[in-house]
C-alpha cells in the first residue's frame, strides 16, 4: 500500500524540479523507511509551496538548494528539511541541523506552516540580496531567521572555528580580498572531529603573496606574522608582548589622513593587521585582550587631541599595559606563590611557561630548597628549554616525556602549571597534555597549581577540547630515526590523518588553586574576577 | 619603508671583456631584452615601486658608489646580471623573521654545456671556489671564504664550532648577489670607506663578525683587522644595532619558548646580535651573466620562460624560410627567403639575407647577415656584418666587426686590434 501511494506520489511529481524530489523519494525508500500518511501529506504540501514558490521567480537558487539538500542528508524526511533547516531551535554547528530535523518529525502543527511561511520569505529576502544558500545555513545566519522561535540568543560562532561550512569561508575570503590580507589555504587531510578547523602548513608562508616591501600592511607586522608562523616568538606572554610592541612602531609611523578622526582611522587601520596576524597564526586569548584594550583606549583619544599628542598617549597606555599585567603580575604571581613553595619540594612543571619559570627562578634566588621534575611531550619537546633556563639558574632538575609521568608521580609533591587562558566557566586552556597531568596528579592526590595573569582571563565557555582549538602543522609529527622517515609520504594513504593539537582544555575539579595577582583562587571564581574586570572598565 | 632596491649596474663585465668592450653589460641582449631587464622584472613582479639605479663609467668596485647614498630603511642589492625566477619572499623572510643583518641568496651551479667560442681547453681558468658553511638547518650563514683568500687551507674558528657543532660545507654553490641589508650596514659602509667589494669584502667580514668575541668593548681581537679605524667601525657597527634592539622585542624573546639549537646552555642565537642567513635555491633557475658561458647558457634557457610570441610581429619573415620553434626573432628583422634558422636568439633590426644556416648561435641587434652565410654555435655582436658565403662555427664576432666574404673561421675570437689593447 505505501508502495502505490508513494506512486501516486510519484506521479503527481512533473516538472525537472520534482524530479529531485523523486530522487528524494526513492532515496527515502531506499532506506528502507516507508512514508507514513502524514509525511506524505506533508511532501504534498511542501510541493504546493515549492511551486509557488518557482512562480515567485526563484526557480535556480531553489532547485540548487533543493538538489544539494536531496545530496546532503540521507535518513531525515526530505519534506521537513525546508522549515528545520532555518527553524532549527537548537544553536549549534550547521552538521547538528539534522538532529533537530529528525526531533521535529511527528509533530507537524500550525506552529510549523508558520515556521515554513516565515523560513521562505527568509529565503526570499536572502536571494533578492544576492546571497546563495549553500547546502548547510551557516550558523551566522541562523539568528537572522530564529529571532521569534524557541531560542531567543543565537551568538554567532567565530569564522576561524567553522572551516567546513563553504558560506562561511566565503564570508571571510571575501573580507580578506576587501582588507588586501592574502587568504592562506589549508593543507593536508584534516581528522574528522577536527575539520571545522584552520590546518596549515610551515612551507606556505603567509608572505606568498605579499608584496615586497609590505605596503598594504606594516612591515613590523608582516615580520611579526612571520615569526608567530614560524614559532619563533611562541607562548602566551610572548605573543602578546611581541604584538603589542608591533602596534607601537605601526602607531608610531602612522599618520592621521585629512578629514579623519585619529580615534576612529586608527582602529580601521588595525583592522587588516589583525586579520592578517589570525592568518599566520590564530590569535591567543591574551593577544585578544590585549587588542580589546588599545581599540578601547584608541576610540577614546578625545577628537580635540592633537596627533602627536594621540600617539605619545598612546604608547604611554601600551607601555602601563605590559608593565602593569605582566611584568608586574608576574612579580605579584611569584610572591604568592613562593609562599607555597616549602623545603624540600618537588615541583613538577610541564612544558615551558614563563611565568611558571619566573616562578621557580625567583624561588631559588629566594633560598628555597626545592627540586624540579620537566614533563616533556612531542611533538614540540618545549621542555627543553625549561630544562635549560633551569638548569642555567642552577635548580636540580629531571627530565621525563609525558609517557612516565605515572612512574615518577609518586615523587611529586606539588604540580605547577601554566594557562594560556582561563574560560569563563573555570576550565583552564593551556598546551595539549595539561589535562592529563592534572588527571593523574588528582589520581595521585598531588595538588595541582595553575598559575595565570588576570589579563589572560576570558569570557569564553568551553567544557571540551574539540570546539576550538588550533591544528599546526602536521609534518611536525614527521621524525627521521636511524635515516628512514616512515611518515614521508602520509598522504599518499587516504585513511591516515596526522593530528598535531596545540591547546586542551582541563575542567576545574583537577585544580586546587589558581595563582594571580590578584591572589589565590579557586578555580570556580574565575567568573567573579572577569566581572570585576568589566565594572572596572 | 621596508625595504629600498638598489641595482648595482655597475660592473664592467671583466669576464667577458669580448662582449662587453662596446656595450655595458647592463645593455647586453639575452634573449632580445637588455640584461639590466630580467633583474627589474624581478624587483617589479615582486611589488617594488622605486628603485634606485647605480651606474657607473669605469669603476669595477660595487661599494663606492653607495657611499653617497645614505639611506633611511634596509636595502635589497641586487646585481643587474642576475636573471631569476627565484620566489624572493624565501631571502626576504629570513631577513625579515629572524631580523638578520643579512640575508643572500646562492643556487646550486650549473654544468654550462654549450660550447663557447674561443674556448682553448677544458678547464676555465679563474672560476674560484667559494666554501660556504651553513648550520644544521640549512639557512644560517657560518662561513664564507673564497679559494683565492685560502693561503694553505681552511681554518675554522673553535668559537664557531663550539657554537654550532655541526656544520656542512658546501662548494657547489654560485653566489647570486642579492643581499638584503640592515640599515647599519648600510651606515657603517658609509663612514668606513676602506670596504670596496660587497661580495668580496663586506660579506665575509660580517660573517666572520658573527662570532666576534666581545661586542661590547674596544677589544675585538680580529687577526683580520689592523687599523685602528676599522676597529672604530666596527664598534660603530655594534652601537648601531645594540640600539636598535628594544626592550620590548628583548622581553618578547625571553618570555619565547624558542631557541635555534639545543644541546647547550646558551639562548636563542647565541645572544648573537648580527646574524647572517642564506637561501639555497634548490630547483629553479638562477644565472649570473658574467662569463661568456654564461651568457649563452641564458640566451638558451631565458626564452622559454616568458610568454612572448618567439617571432615578433613587427620582424619580417618571408615564407620560404624555416625558423625553428625555439629560435627567437627580435621586432624590425628580416629574415629572407630559404633561411633556415634553429635555436638561435636573432635580435633586433637585424638583417639576414637568402641562403643563410644559422644554428645555435646568438644574433645580436642591428647584424647583417649576407647571403649563403652559414653560421654555427657563434655569438654576433652589435652591428657586425657577415660577408656573403662565409661559414662561422663557434666564433664570437666583436661588435661593429665586418667578416669578409667567403671566410671560414672556427673556434676564434674576432675584436678589433683597438679592443685588443684593453686590458
Amino acid at each position: 500500500m505505501a508502495d502505490s501511494d508513494g506512486r501516486q506520489v510519484v506521479s503527481i511529481n512533473h516538472s525537472t524540479e520534482e524530479d529531485v524530489k523523486l530522487q528524494e523519494v526513492v532515496q527515502a525508500k531506499c532506506e528502507g523507511k516507508e512514508l507514513t500518511k502524514e509525511e506524505k501529506q506533508r511532501l504534498r504540501k511542501e510541493k504546493k509551496q515549492h511551486k509557488k514558490n518557482k512562480k515567485d521567480d526563484r526557480g535556480p537558487p531553489e532547485k540548487e538548494k533543493e538538489k544539494e539538500k536531496a545530496s546532503v542528508l540521507a535518513p531525515s524526511k526530505p519534506a521537513t528539511q525546508s522549515p528545520a533547516h532555518k527553524a532549527a531551535p537548537v544553536p549549534v554547528n550547521a552538521s547538528a541541523s539534522e538532529s533537530p530535523v529528525a526531533a521535529e518529525k511527528p509533530a507537524k502543527s500550525k506552529a510549523e506552516q508558520r515556521a515554513e511561511r516565515r523560513a521562505r520569505q527568509d529565503t526570499e529576502r536572502a536571494s533578492k540580496q544576492g546571497k546563495k544558500e549553500g547546502g548547510q545555513q551557516s550558523a551566522s545566519s541562523k539568528p537572522k531567521a530564529t529571532p521569534n522561535e524557541l531560542q531567543p540568543v543565537v551568538k554567532r560562532l567565530p569564522e576561524h572555528i567553522q572551516v567546513d561550512d563553504p558560506a562561511a569561508l566565503k564570508k571571510l575570503a571575501k573580507k580578506l580580498e576587501r582588507q588586501q590580507v592574502p587568504l592562506r589555504s589549508d593543507y593536508g587531510y584534516k581528522v574528522s572531529l577536527f575539520s571545522h578547523l584552520h590546518q596549515y602548513s610551515r612551507k606556505n608562508p603567509p608572505t606568498q603573496q605579499i608584496s615586497i616591501p609590505a605596503t598594504v600592511i606594516h612591515p613590523s607586522i608582516v615580520r611579526l606574522g612571520l615569526q608567530y608562523s614560524q614559532g619563533i616568538i611562541a607562548g602566551s606572554n610572548a605573543r602578546s608582548v611581541a604584538l603589542l610592541h608591533a602596534f607601537k612602531q605601526v602607531i608610531q609611523d602612522y599618520s592621521t589622513p585629512p578629514n579623519e578622526e585619529l580615534s576612529r582611522d586608527l582602529v580601521n587601520k588595525l583592522s587588516p593587521y589583525i586579520s592578517f596576524l589570525s592568518q599566520c597564526r590564530p590569535l591567543s586569548a591574551s593577544m585578544g585582550n590585549a587588542i580589546k584594550y588599545i581599540k578601547k583606549e584608541i576610540s577614546n583619544i578625545p577628537s580635540q587631541c592633537k596627533e602627536e599628542e594621540a600617539k605619545r598617549r598612546l604608547q604611554e597606555c601600551i607601555d602601563s599595559y605590559i608593565n602593569e599585567k605582566i611584568i608586574l603580575a608576574s612579580e605579584a604571581i611569584s610572591k604568592y606563590a613562593i609562599e607555597k613553595i616549602s623545603d624540600g619540594d618537588v615541583i613538577l612543571v610541564y612544558g615551558c611557561s614563563s611565568l611558571v619559570n619566573h616562578i621557580l627562578c625567583e624561588a631559588f634566588e629566594k633560598q628555597r630548597k626545592f627540586r624540579v621534575i620537566v614533563v616533556d611531550s612531542r611533538p614540540r619537546l618545549e621542555g627543553r628549554e625549561a630544562l635549560r633556563r633551569l638548569v642555567k639558574k642552577g635548580i636540580r632538575c629531571t627530565y621525563v616525556l609525558i609517557s612516565a609521568l605515572s612512574y615518577i608521580l609518586p615523587e611529586v609533591s606539588k604540580v605547577f602549571l601554566g594557562a594560556h587562558a582561563l574560560l569563563a566557566n573555570g576550565y583552564v586552556m593551556s598546551r595539549v597534555g595539561t589535562s592529563q597531568i592534572a588527571l593523574v596528579a588528582k589520581a595521585y592526590n598531588v595538588p595541582v597549581l595553575v598559575c595565570c595573569e588576570t589579563y589572560k582571563f576570558c569570557e569564553r565557555v568551553q567544557t571540551d577540547s574539540f570546539e576550538s582549538n588550533e591544528l599546526d602543522d602536521p609534518d611536525d609529527l614527521i621524525v627521521t630515526r636511524n635515516g628512514k622517515t616512515h611518515l614521508e609520504n602520509w598522504q599518499t594513504v587516504k585513511s591516515l590523518g596526522l593530528l598535531n593539537l596545540v591547546y586542551d582544555v582541563t575542567p576545574p575539579d583537577f585544580v586546587d588553586l589558581v595563582i594571580t595577582d590578584l591572589g589565590m583562587i579557586p578555580c570556580t571564581s574565575v567568573p567573579v574576577v572577569l566581572r570585576v574586570k568589566n565594572v572596572d572598565q | 619603508m621596508e625595504l629600498q632596491a638598489v641595482l648595482m649596474a655597475a660592473g664592467g663585465g671583466s669576464r667577458m671583456m669580448d662582449l662587453t668592450y662596446n656595450t655595458p653589460k647592463p645593455l647586453l641582449p639575452v634573449g632580445n631584452r637588455p640584461l639590466i631587464w630580467y633583474p627589474l622584472n624581478l624587483l617589479e613582479r615582486v611589488g617594488f615601486e622605486g628603485k634606485h639605479s647605480v651606474i657607473s663609467e669605469n669603476k669595477p668596485s660595487k661599494v663606492s658608489l653607495k657611499v653617497k647614498m645614505i639611506s633611511t630603511t634596509d636595502i635589497l642589492v641586487v646585481s643587474c646580471d642576475l636573471i631569476t625566477d627565484v620566489a624572493l619572499h624565501e631571502v626576504v623572510d629570513l631577513f625579515r623573521a629572524h631580523n638578520a643583518t643579512l640575508s643572500m641568496l646562492m643556487s646550486k651551479v650549473h654544468e654550462f654545456t654549450e660550447t663557447v667560442p674561443g674556448q682553448k681547453g677544458k678547464k676555465k681558468a679563474g672560476e674560484q671556489r667559494d666554501f660556504v658553511g651553513v648550520d644544521v638547518t640549512g639557512k644560517r650563514l657560518l662561513f664564507m671564504a673564497n679559494e683565492a683568500d685560502l693561503e694553505e687551507g681552511l681554518v675554522l674558528r673553535k668559537s664557531i664550532m663550539r657554537k654550532h657543532p655541526r656544520m656542512l660545507i658546501k662548494t657547489g654553490l654560485l653566489d647570486a648577489h642579492l643581499y638584503c641589508l640592515k640599515r647599519s650596514v648600510v651606515d657603517f659602509l658609509v663612514h668606513n670607506k676602506s670596504v670596496t667589494s660587497i661580495r668580496g669584502e663586506l660579506v665575509p667580514y660580517l660573517v666572520r663578525k658573527q662570532f666576534s668575541k666581545s661586542l661590547n668593548s674596544k677589544n675585538a681581537t680580529e687577526d683580520t683587522e689592523k687599523n685602528q679605524k676599522q676597529q672604530d667601525a666596527h664598534h660603530n657597527l655594534e652601537l648601531l644595532s645594540t640600539s636598535k634592539e628594544e626592550a620590548l622585542l628583548q622581553l618578547a624573546r625571553e618570555r619565547s619558548c624558542w631557541n635555534d639549537h639545543r644541546g647547550d646552555m646558551s639562548e636563542a642565537y647565541h645572544g648573537g646580535k648580527l646574524r647572517c642567513y642564506v637561501h639555497i635555491m634548490e630547483e629553479g633557475m638562477c644565472y649570473r651573466v658574467n662569463t661568456l658561458a654564461a651568457y649563452i647558457e641564458a640566451n638558451r634557457v631565458v626564452p622559454k620562460l616568458f610568454e612572448d610570441p618567439p617571432i615578433h610581429p613587427t620582424a619580417v619573415v618571408s615564407e620560404r624560410s624555416l625558423v625553428g620553434s625555439d629560435s627567437i626573432i627580435g621586432p624590425i628583422c628580416q629574415i629572407s627567403e630559404k633561411t633556415s634558422i634553429k635555436r638561435s636568439n636573432v635580435g633586433t633590426s637585424s638583417t639576414i639575407k637568402e641562403k643563410v644556416k644559422i644554428t645555435n648561435s646568438i644574433i645580436m641587434n642591428g647584424v647583417t647577415i649576407e647571403e649563403g652565410c652559414n653560421i654555427q654555435g657563434s655569438v654576433i655582436c652589435n652591428n657586425a656584418v657577415i660577408g656573403r658565403g662565409a661559414d662561422m662555427k663557434y666564433c664570437l664576432v666583436g661588435s661593429g666587426q665586418r667578416i669578409e666574404p667567403e671566410a671560414e673561421r672556427t673556434n676564434e675570437v674576432i675584436v678589433g686590434s683597438d679592443q685588443l689593447m684593453e686590458i
